[in-house]
């Protein structure tokens, strides 16, 4: 084999690794991005049931509640502007707390709650979720104070 | 006075940067010896007086200063001195402080050991180094002074965040920096070598041993990571494919990839400018992964405070050192000419396919990282990318690569013998067929992918045994010259074995904990029972106990076995009072083929606690395997040492001789 034949070899076969690797990326995307929804566009838009969603906005006062079975627990989430009721089984991440702002992975279910199966909240309590705090500022509520922790 | 001399330290230490990333770099063009000289004194006075800023901000945490705004804000009188110390780098300007220390630590290092190395490659190293710590330098000094003062100190502080009041603390941030800002050496050499226009065999040889360590510690840091989170945030799992992760796994896939192709550059003269683009990238994604991490314009799970102008000064910072880096590249890359020809299947060709897949494996999960900055840029909007994409893409590109690190050690270089290779493989081949086959029985048929999965490491790990027992004539010598064969090995050789031991090891690991993990939530009273993978866990109530900081509520779960006992897990929920918050500490008793893993939370108003347990399955195989990686990692740094510090003579040579194949 020529040095050039060679080269194209490698060159070929960097080329069909490369779309293979695209291939799978994009169907990849395709079927696991999961997109991002505050209550208002849920309230709103009309989402389609069933399908993994993200929400989030700030745990409404006085809203947790614990079931009967113990570990399953019932919250709501607002942007200020329309509030979310989500149902979640398991632990809570320790920084979940009323007034609280969370993400929370899911599905819609058809009587209008969300069945959450990941609740986010973060390691420090001056942390807000990009998404969360545009989702505020969206719906016309949201204070420089209770930012991303510029004071930090 | 003692912050003060800190800051001062600060500013010293950035006007010699200064001086360090310009008249060196002159002299070399011109010269000038007494311009070069200037380098390596520059970079020990760096390391001088950013250790001294480094000492005064940590004497400024232990005895609890609270006129300094950054100990005011991150630390508290009654907190136990361990957590002092390490919370000077719990925060964002004690850790990019440490950041630019270890920046002046490689530095130094560079000036101390480069003896070696030709005047003007070792100047021109340590000018480039000299502007990478001259940006961080102003980014501290501008927006992020640890030192700054209050003008009415508080009577004490608010507190280190409870999360990371662990030992964990102590030990990751460091490892991991002394990972990320040690690929700023081989971005140095690359840019230097750029600068030159000359990419050598000795070159590599030089660049090999920083770029070893560096991986080794990132290596290890993203382990304890890793770890960390296990066990301090009770949610079972070890990785969650999440930005801030996934920003300290880019740079360690560009720098295995760069490790290996650094091989071909010094054995065989070749994939030069691939190399160096290699070495742009390691260090780059570094920065990136600071960008990330200090911005918070990614969701992430381990987000703590940030500042998106901060951000900005990086995002900057970023622009100028990878815009300017890729445009010399992009100027000199063409006068890099390679000699060496090899045939596809021959060793440099199978460090070829390491690398491509490599490459692919760290583009996909950058795409999956910045994808979502990307879509809100152009169309506004949210989505995240979760582990489902990263597994769909990830692991099938990393399995080829697994599949031909067994095989590409046994390739002789230029041309090698794939079908001779593959017969000396057997036994790897009938070593995968066996664990996949009976981790498929132990998992009762559960998971075929993840019984092909665990074959995989068992074909890596008895690939790696092979090549050895090749090397040193196993069973086709008498035993003694095996031996003594085994004894003259070069450290490197054993290095790699090791290491691709290790990486086998982890793989096993990574499989089962995947596929075989049980996990369980309940609520339960004291006395209770419940069955998890063949575990009783029975809880035997909570009582709370005091902490030098915080009060416990303590969780006891007897396990037992078939009746017999295992071990008592006791779980905490911790409430630290002056943060107001409260920590899960989880219990793990590992049988070293599982963990058994228990959390408590919150009881409920009918007395109930809500406790998690899960069974993980060869989770500390991943810890076991990562120490042997860096342990492999280690081994063979100790050789390079031998040879790249002992022969005075390179120095003389290094102008003519270098370019000798080695």
């Amino acid at each position: 084999m020529k040095r050039k034949h060679r080269r194209l070899m490698f060159v070929l076969f960097a080329l069909v690794g490369l779309g293979a690797a695209t291939a799978l990326v994009l169907t990849a995307l395709e079927e696991n991005i999961v997109f991002f929804h505050s209550p208002t566009d849920v309230a709103e838009k009309d989402l389609p049931a069933g399908r993994t969603i993200r929400v989030g906005g700030l745990v409404v006062e006085q809203s947790i509640q614990k079931q009967a079975d113990g570990v399953t627990v019932a919250f709501q989430i607002t942007d200020m502007a329309h509030t979310l009721p989500i149902v979640y089984t398991g632990i809570l991440p320790d920084l979940f707390r009323e007034g609280q702002g969370i993400v929370a992975e899911g599905e819609l279910r058809a009587d209008g709650v969300f069945a959450a199966r990941e609740v986010l909240a973060k390691h420090d309590e001056t942390y807000m979720p990009p998404e969360v705090a545009d989702a505020l500022k969206k719906s016309g509520h949201w204070k420089e104070t209770d930012g991303t922790g510029a004071e930090q | 006075m003692i912050a003060e001399i800190g800051h001062y330290g600060l500013v010293l230490a950035l006007l010699l940067a200064t001086v360090q990333s310009t008249l060196p770099l002159a002299g070399a063009a011109r010269g000038h010896p007494g311009w070069m000289a200037l380098g390596p004194a520059a970079a020990l006075g760096q390391l001088i007086f950013l250790g001294l800023a480094f000492a005064a901000l940590t004497w400024a945490y232990v005895v609890s200063d609270f006129s300094v705004a950054n100990v005011a804000q991150n630390s508290h009188s009654a907190k136990p001195l361990l957590y002092k110390i390490t919370g000077v780098w719990g925060n964002h300007e004690g850790s990019m402080l440490l950041w630019v220390l270890i920046l002046a630590l490689f530095g130094a290092a560079v000036a101390l050991f480069g003896g070696n190395l030709p005047e003007t490659l070792r100047v021109r190293v340590l000018a480039v180094q000299g502007m990478v710590g001259f940006g961080f330098l102003l980014f501290i000094l501008f927006t992020s002074n640890p030192f700054d003062r209050l003008a009415m100190p508080p009577a004490d502080g608010r507190g280190l965040n409870p999360l990371l009041q662990d030992p964990g603390l102590a030990f990751h941030p460091p490892f991991l920096y002394l990972g990320y800002v040690g690929f700023s050496t081989a971005f140095s050499f690359a840019v230097a070598a750029l600068i030159e226009g000359r990419v050598t065999a000795a070159w590599a040889r030089w660049v090999r041993p920083w770029t070893l360590a560096a991986w080794s510690f990132l290596t290890i840091g993203i382990a304890l990571g890793s770890w960390w989170a296990y066990y301090e945030l009770g949610w079972g799992g070890w990785w969650y494919w999440d930005p801030v992760e996934n920003a300290s796994f880019l740079p360690w896939l560009a720098g295995t990839a760069l490790l290996h192709s650094a091989i071909v550059v010094e054995k065989r003269d070749t994939l030069k400018s691939w190399t160096v683009l290699l070495a742009i990238f390691a260090f780059s994604l570094s920065l990136i992964g600071t960008f990330l991490v200090r911005s918070g314009v990614l969701t992430s799970v381990h987000a703590f405070a940030q500042d998106p102008e901060r951000g900005l000064f990086i995002l900057v910072l970023l622009i100028i050192a990878i815009g300017g880096s890729l445009a010399l590249y992009a100027v000199r890359a063409p006068t890099l000419r390679s000699t060496a020809v090899f045939a596809p299947i021959s060793r440099e060709g199978a460090l070829l396919v390491n690398n491509l897949l490599l490459a692919t494996a760290c583009a996909t999960v950058f795409l999956g990282t910045l994808y979502p900055l990307f879509l809100e840029a152009l169309t506004d909007e949210k989505v995240s990318v979760g582990p489902p994409y990263f597994n769909a893409t990830f692991l099938p590109i990393i399995a080829p690569a697994l599949v031909a690190m067994a095989i590409g050690p046994l390739l002789a270089w230029k041309r090698g013998d794939l079908g001779r290779a593959m017969s000396r493989l057997w036994i790897a081949g009938l070593a995968a067929l066996g664990v996949a086959v009976l981790s498929y029985v132990a998992a009762g048929g559960d998971g075929i992918l993840a019984a092909l999965g665990m074959g995989l490491a068992g074909w890596l790990f008895m690939g790696a045994m092979v090549e050895l027992a090749e090397r040193i004539k196993l069973f086709r010598a008498p035993l003694g010259e095996s031996l003594s064969r085994a004894r003259g090995l070069p450290r490197a050789a054993w290095g790699m074995t090791v290491a691709h031991a290790g990486v086998a090891v982890v793989a096993a690991g990574v499989t089962a904990s995947g596929a075989w993990k049980t996990e369980s939530i309940q609520a339960m009273r004291a006395g209770d029972s419940v069955e998890v993978a063949g575990y009783t866990f029975t809880f035997e109530g909570v009582k709370t106990v005091p902490g030098p900081n915080y009060r416990a509520e303590r969780g006891t779960f007897t396990v037992t076995r078939d009746g017999r006992p295992v071990a008592v897990l006791t779980p905490e929920k911790r409430f630290y009072p002056v943060a107001q918050r409260d920590t899960t500490e989880a219990a793990i008793h590992t049988t070293w083929l599982a963990d058994l893993y228990a959390v408590i939370s919150e009881p409920g108003a009918d007395g109930a606690w809500s406790t998690r347990i899960y069974h993980n399955p060869l989770v500390p195989w991943i810890w076991i395997g990562v120490i042997v990686m860096g342990l492999g990692g280690a081994l063979s740094l100790t050789d390079r040492r031998h040879r790249v510090g002992a022969p005075r003579r390179t120095r003389a040579e290094a102008g003519a001789a270098a370019p000798a194949q080695a």
